[in-house]
């Protein structure tokens, strides 16, 4: 007698086969409906802020009336902020990496700061906001200026920098090191001379698309007390300013349907940015993506 | 030194002798180790500046107010004199807004997570990814903007009794924004299930969907578990969409369609007034900050401790 | 070093009336661990100036460890103990006070796969001049030409000397890799299996090109191959499971063998 009764298996075959293409499309729906969602964002964006974006509207101070109102200081002190943050970031970053992949011996010290560099990629970045209001802020006295929020997201974006060279160093090929040591090279020369750059796109890449989040963060700034509203440019890193996020938020806290759309013209300035950014990143991962 | 044209005249060796000493190539290779070591030492500071900024300050929050009554109290009203600083309300809308995100993204992220790993060809897997980068990449100013803008006009129209701020509309939007995490990370786990296992539910006759319900998904299961958490863990922590389009109004409910406030949208309503240095509103906001904190790095933790168990798995 | 670099111009004259040849490496009683693992055991060897010595083994049996005792490339790896000294021109390179960069600087090595860095042919060429100061652009073209032509690539590449060096096929980056390492002039080459991953007909070019070499240089060549071996070199160490069984003149070794394991290994009979 056979256990299996072959007739039921084949009756329910069809059933089977009818259920995994069904949930194949549901799968693949669920998944459109993400693209979809993009695309009713950015028609919504487009239509209602296109219309205010101009070359005045780059280039005109806020105010108080909505076809005045422009964002060239909030451009200008997103500029100056990133002046303190590409640095700032590029530094601590890569010299962590450097020193965690090349340098650090195996022990619990080491595992320890990893550890920490991973925790600390998951802390809100409005906890970074309260951090940078206190030490820097407060404590050493910055006021909200353009050092004391760029300081405060070169730390909320450090973890992400830090990682992404990590890879970026793990991956050039130890051969090369040997060939470099192999010729009497020292340890530093051949991180610098080989290592570094070969590695460089890697780190790029990596660092470019931390920057595009540290230039779309709002909330640590709103934290820090970054004014909304500001008439006059920064002159020096000491400067109060205002950022291009912090001109969005303002606009959209505004119940006037002007400035709404003022807003939703200032995101497609920021979206215009972070897009560019992200392609150059991808254009320098593609260009010198190397089998070695 | 040799001057000839002839280029046999050259010593190299020679040269790199004159060369040696005048070089300080000792201290140099000793000192970097040293400066790259700071770099380093940097993400530590941070740490220890959050902790050390959340918990002085929160401390001098409980010498104004008993952790009591911070644990106890039912309402959160900060702005009578004497103000009433009860948590649960903040954290009640910060839980309603990350559950209405966590039943939107789960049930998408994985459903693409699945699509990708089990369904989708190379080429298509090259078009979804990076619209899910995108997702993940738009500033979450832009979600807020667009949850106060369009999001919740249109949900009123569906639920008349919907208030322009109200936990529904940033949740579904932040449920949107956390679904690349899960997915990317669901999608991961899944394909780093050897294909052996597949083979063997397809070998005996079972379609894609059963090998998937089956077999990847539990085999991935800890991946995926870890993937929602983290997920949790940025809902709590998201601050601009729930600014915008949340409210202000901490309350104590179940209701999804009326203002509330979660702990973020706390502490941004407190930085951007004028609460004065040095008042109890003041240190409130590192209280929540600290509360925050504490939830965040129980997920994280919570999902680095799920995620370090797959390993062992195959 | 300027006593080191006068003799070396005294040897390069009068090297052919000299009968007997002066010893470059003198190891003695040589042991190293990889943590637990005894890799390498009582190894005892004279290798001469201006000859190729050949280092044969079935994989495993240390011989790749050995050359890369030689210039303190093995110290990269973690967990590596040492016992006993190698002399190289008389100074033992455990030595505290000996730089491993000054040793490398004199000793080159060629590897198993070839290496070029991911720059221009000229820089890879130049790269080791310069990491040891050399900076003058006239001095640094006369080295690239000369070491081009010293590994026989000159003419395949002098019209493109600013061209990636990836753009080589694995042949020619090899001797590309040969000519970075003669650029710095060193003393001895060190040779890691270097023909393992290549075709035939680069392996021979390359065998031709040691060949040259030997009246500059000399050369220590690992290899896995018997016939390579016994057509290039002139002394020949059997390695075998971290020891030295027999070294002797490479005819020697290949004709009549005096210890049973290498005639076994060489007849093919394991490895």
């Amino acid at each position: 007698m056979k256990l299996i009764d072959e007739k039921k298996v084949t009756s329910g075959m069809k059933g089977r086969i009818f259920r995994n293409s069904l949930f194949k499309n549901i799968f693949l729906l669920a998944t459109l409906l993400c693209l979809l969602f993009l695309i009713v964002l950015f028609w919504r964006i487009l239509s209602q802020g296109l219309a205010y974006l101009d070359w005045q509207f780059l280039n005109s101070l806020p105010s108080r009336k909505p076809e005045k109102a422009g964002i060239y200081t909030a451009l200008n002190g997103t500029l100056w902020m990133m002046a303190v943050v590409v640095p700032v970031t590029m530094i601590l970053g890569i010299g962590t990496a450097i020193y965690l992949e090349e340098y650090a011996k195996k022990n619990k010290f080491t595992t320890f700061i990893q550890v920490n560099i991973s925790n600390l990629a998951g802390v809100p970045s409005v906890v970074y906001g309260l951090l940078g209001l206190t030490i820097f802020v407060r404590a050493l006295n910055l006021g909200t200026s353009v050092l004391a929020a760029g300081l405060t997201m070169s730390l909320l974006i450090l973890p992400v920098v830090i990682v992404s060279a990590q890879e970026a160093i793990r991956a050039v090929p130890n051969s090369l090191r040997e060939a470099s040591y192999g010729m009497g090279a020292t340890k530093w020369q051949t991180i610098l001379n080989v290592v570094l750059p070969a590695a460089l796109p890697g780190i790029l890449t990596g660092t470019i698309l931390a920057l595009s989040r540290a230039i779309g963060e709002t909330a640590p700034l709103v934290v820090l007390g970054i004014p909304l509203y500001l008439a006059f440019l920064p002159t020096s890193f000491l400067d109060e300013f205002t950022a291009l996020p912090m001109q969005i938020y303002n606009w959209t806290s505004r119940p006037q349907a002007e400035f709404q759309n003022l807003a939703a013209a200032g995101i497609i300035v920021l979206l215009a940015i972070l897009i560019i950014m992200n392609s150059v990143a991808i254009l320098i991962r593609n260009k010198f993506q190397k089998k070695y | 030194m040799p001057d000839k044209k002839e280029s046999q005249s050259i010593s190299v060796q020679k040269l790199i002798a004159e060369k040696r000493k005048k070089g300080s190539k000792k201290r140099t290779e000793k000192i970097i180790p040293f400066i790259l070591l700071l770099t380093a030492i940097v993400s530590v500071f941070t740490t220890l500046g959050i902790l050390f900024t959340l918990l002085v300050e929160t401390f001098t929050f409980f010498s104004h107010v008993s952790l009591v009554e911070f644990l106890t109290n039912n309402t959160w009203y900060p702005f009578s004199d004497p103000g009433e600083f009860g948590i649960w309300p903040l954290v009640s809308g910060t839980i309603r807004v990350t559950g209405i995100a966590i039943l939107v993204a789960v049930p998408i992220g994985l459903a693409a997570a699945i699509y990708l790993s089990e369904y989708a060809s190379d080429r298509v897997k090259r078009i979804i990814k990076p619209i899910l980068e995108v997702l993940a990449g738009i500033p979450t100013i832009v979600y807020g903007f667009f949850a106060l803008t369009f999001v919740t006009p249109v949900l009123q129209k569906l639920i008349p009794e919907l208030e322009i701020f109200n936990a529904l509309s940033p949740g579904l939007v932040m449920g949107i924004m956390i679904t690349p995490t899960i997915a990317s990370l669901s999608e991961d786990a899944m394909s780093a299930v050897p294909d052996k296992i597949r083979h063997g539910s397809l070998g005996l006759g079972a379609t894609k969907f059963e090998t998937a319900m089956k077999v990847v998904l539990p085999a991935a299961s800890s991946g995926i578990i870890a993937s929602i958490v983290l997920g949790i863990s940025r809902a709590i922590g998201e601050t601009m969409i729930v600014s915008i389009a949340g409210g202000s109004t901490p309350n104590l409910s179940f209701s999804v369609t009326s203002s509330i406030q979660t702990m973020t949208a706390y502490i941004v309503q407190v930085a951007q007034g004028d609460a004065g240095y040095g008042t109890t509103i003041y240190y409130s906001i590192y209280a929540v900050g600290f509360t925050l904190f504490l939830f965040t790095l129980v997920m994280n933790l919570l999902a680095s401790w799920i995620s370090r168990r797959i390993r062992e798995e195959y | 070093m300027a006593m080191t670099a006068k003799k070396e111009r005294e040897r390069a004259t009068d090297i052919q009336e000299k009968k007997t040849k002066n010893i470059v490496y003198k190891t003695k009683e040589l042991n190293l661990w990889y943590g637990e693992k005894h890799a390498l055991k009582n190894i005892n060897l004279d290798i001469a100036e201006n000859e190729i010595t050949a280092i044969i083994g079935p994989s495993g049996c240390g011989k790749s460890t050995y050359i890369k005792t030689l210039n303190r490339m093995v110290d990269l790896v973690p967990g590596v103990k040492t016992s006993g000294e190698i002399l190289y021109r008389g100074r033992n390179i455990f030595d505290k006070d000996y730089e491993v960069e000054e040793l490398r600087t004199r000793v080159g090595m060629v590897f198993q796969n070839p290496n070029p860095f991911p720059k221009s042919i000229y820089d890879n060429v130049a790269y080791g001049p310069r990491i040891h100061g050399i900076r003058d652009k006239k001095i640094l073209d006369q080295i690239v030409e000369k070491s081009l032509r010293g590994a026989a690539i000159w003419d395949e590449v002098k019209d493109r000397l600013h061209d990636n060096a990836y753009g080589l096929s694995g042949g020619q980056q090899q001797r590309l890799c040969i000519a970075r390492c003669l650029a710095i002039e060193p003393d001895v080459i060190l040779m890691d299996e270097p023909t393992s991953a290549l075709d035939p007909i680069s392996t021979l070019k390359i065998e031709e090109l040691v060949q040259e070499l030997k009246n500059e240089f000399s050369i220590i060549i690992v290899t896995h191959n018997m016939q390579q071996a016994a057509r290039i070199s002139d002394k020949t160490a059997f390695f075998l499971n971290g020891e030295v069984i027999e070294f002797d003149d490479t005819d020697k070794i290949f004709s009549t063998p005096s210890d049973q394991r290498t005639e076994d290994y060489i007849t093919g009979r394991f490895g």
